[in-house]
């Protein structure tokens, strides 16, 4: 298969998932409304003051998106799954690990991009101090296909059986812990203000390397599921 | 004059019981098989076993002379399977679902609107794929074998759900598909028109002491 074709099949995939996606946006809203909710409450149930709320804004945020994207992760291959378009996927001519690419590329776009888009808004409500609100952003746009990426792992994986939403959530968010720890230390360098390059730079080469392997384990765990 | 589509000793074990073993066959271009069988025989499994969705226990299938993983790209392009479950999409329309499926099938040049004509749903192009009937979703599928370039066709039940109009339109493509040398193989309760040297019959059916299957 040329690169031209291989191409075309990518963005074919991308653009159906993105006119199924805007055809039902309440999929779409409904996980980032979680973030919004979850990050207006805290302020009500610990009180206003900036010193606690500053505080804990960077792991509030981080949570709040953690799982979020675990709300909407069972559905990613579901409905594939159930209307067979995952077989016809399978059996299509271009590199499985491609459209799987194409998948969380369309995942991320819908649920990664505008978490990073709302992130100033959390970071206000939660009165994160401004020296922080850039490297948060930061942190979010390397993380966020990060998430996206493995949360599309354990989705293939529990495709096939039916109720595997509380088995998905066991199994993804261990591996997002380091994401979580790397994600706040840099949000705290940049806030008592040394540089949070490492720890921006170590999140960033560990997108790569997820965004690099995940489409391969993606494609086996599809063949698996509809084996 | 070699087989398009072989399959040797085929063996299928699906939840602890023997669907199929030693299952043989042989399909020349211009040849359609029958399988038939009760229901939860194991038609369907061989159907994706063929198709290469699913793995034997043993045997293998070969195209042309070719195993599957010797050229998975070429080996795809040859097969056309169109499965119980539609692979149409609920939220987009007829047009859309047409449009999408013949550009992942590499077919750009099809004209979405002939298809939609060919198939008899023109003046429903606009309306969401799930608020069709189960024949019209059927037929959206379905309109894959009008632009299709497989050789082989797989196909698990094509007519359920079709009016007696489909179900000719579509006796009448596979007639053309034969004639240009494909090979047809499908699951089906319904009779087929054709007779003789063209139609092949497979019957699987599980009984007590085991699988009994004819090949004629």
């Amino acid at each position: 298969m040329n690169t031209a074709s291989a191409w075309r099949l990518l963005t074919t995939v991308m653009r159906r998932d993105l006119a199924v996606a805007l055809r039902r946006r309440s999929d779409v809203v409904n996980p980032l409304l979680f973030v919004v909710i979850v990050v207006t409450l805290f302020p009500l149930a610990v009180g206003p003051g900036p010193d606690i709320l500053g505080r804990i804004a960077t792991g509030v945020i981080w949570v709040a998106a953690l799982l979020s994207s675990l709300l909407g992760s069972e559905r990613l291959f579901r409905d594939d799954f159930l209307d067979g378009t995952l077989e016809q996927l399978v059996l299509s001519p271009a590199p499985l690990p491609l459209l799987a690419f194409g998948k969380v590329a369309v995942h991320w776009l819908l649920s990664g991009l505008p978490l990073v888009i709302l992130a100033p808004l959390c970071a206000m409500l939660l009165k994160l101090p401004i020296a922080g609100w850039g490297v948060l952003m930061l942190t979010l746009l390397v993380g966020t296909p990060m998430l996206s990426a493995m949360t599309a792992v354990g989705a293939a994986l529990t495709v096939s059986l039916g109720r595997g939403g509380a088995l998905l959530s066991l199994l993804l968010l261990p591996l997002f812990i380091p994401l979580l720890i790397f994600a706040a230390a840099a949000v705290e360098s940049a806030l008592v203000g040394t540089s949070a390059s490492g720890q921006v730079l170590l999140l960033t080469g560990l997108m790569l390397l997820t965004l690099l392997l995940a489409p391969f384990a993606v494609a086996a765990a599809l063949r698996v599921s509809v084996n | 004059m070699s087989a398009v589509i072989e399959a040797k000793q085929l063996t299928s074990v699906r939840a602890g019981r023997t669907l199929f073993s030693q299952l043989s066959l042989q399909l020349h271009a211009g040849e359609i098989l029958h399988v038939e069988g009760p229901n939860g025989a194991g038609k369907s499994t061989l159907l994706r076993i063929i198709a290469g969705l699913l793995d034997p226990q043993a045997g293998r299938v070969s195209l042309f002379g070719q195993d599957q993983w010797d050229d998975p790209e070429q080996w795809q392009r040859q097969l056309l399977f169109i499965g119980h479950k539609a692979a149409v999409k609920a939220e987009l329309t007829a047009l859309e679902n047409l449009h999408y499926q013949a550009l992942l099938d590499g077919a750009d040049q099809v004209d979405a609107w002939q298809l939609l004509e060919t198939v008899g749903l023109l003046g429903l192009e606009d309306v969401p794929a799930q608020q069709l009937s189960a024949g019209q979703q059927r037929r959206i599928a379905l309109a894959r074998l009008w632009y299709g370039q497989a050789t082989l066709w797989i196909l698990d039940e094509p007519f359920t759900a079709l009016d007696s109009h489909g179900i000719a339109l579509l006796h009448e493509r596979f007639s053309q598909h034969l004639e240009q040398g494909g090979v047809i193989i499908l699951t089906s309760h319904q009779p087929l028109t054709w007779t003789g040297e063209r139609l092949k019959k497979i019957r699987i059916d599980y009984q007590d002491e085991g699988l009994l299957y004819e090949y004629r």
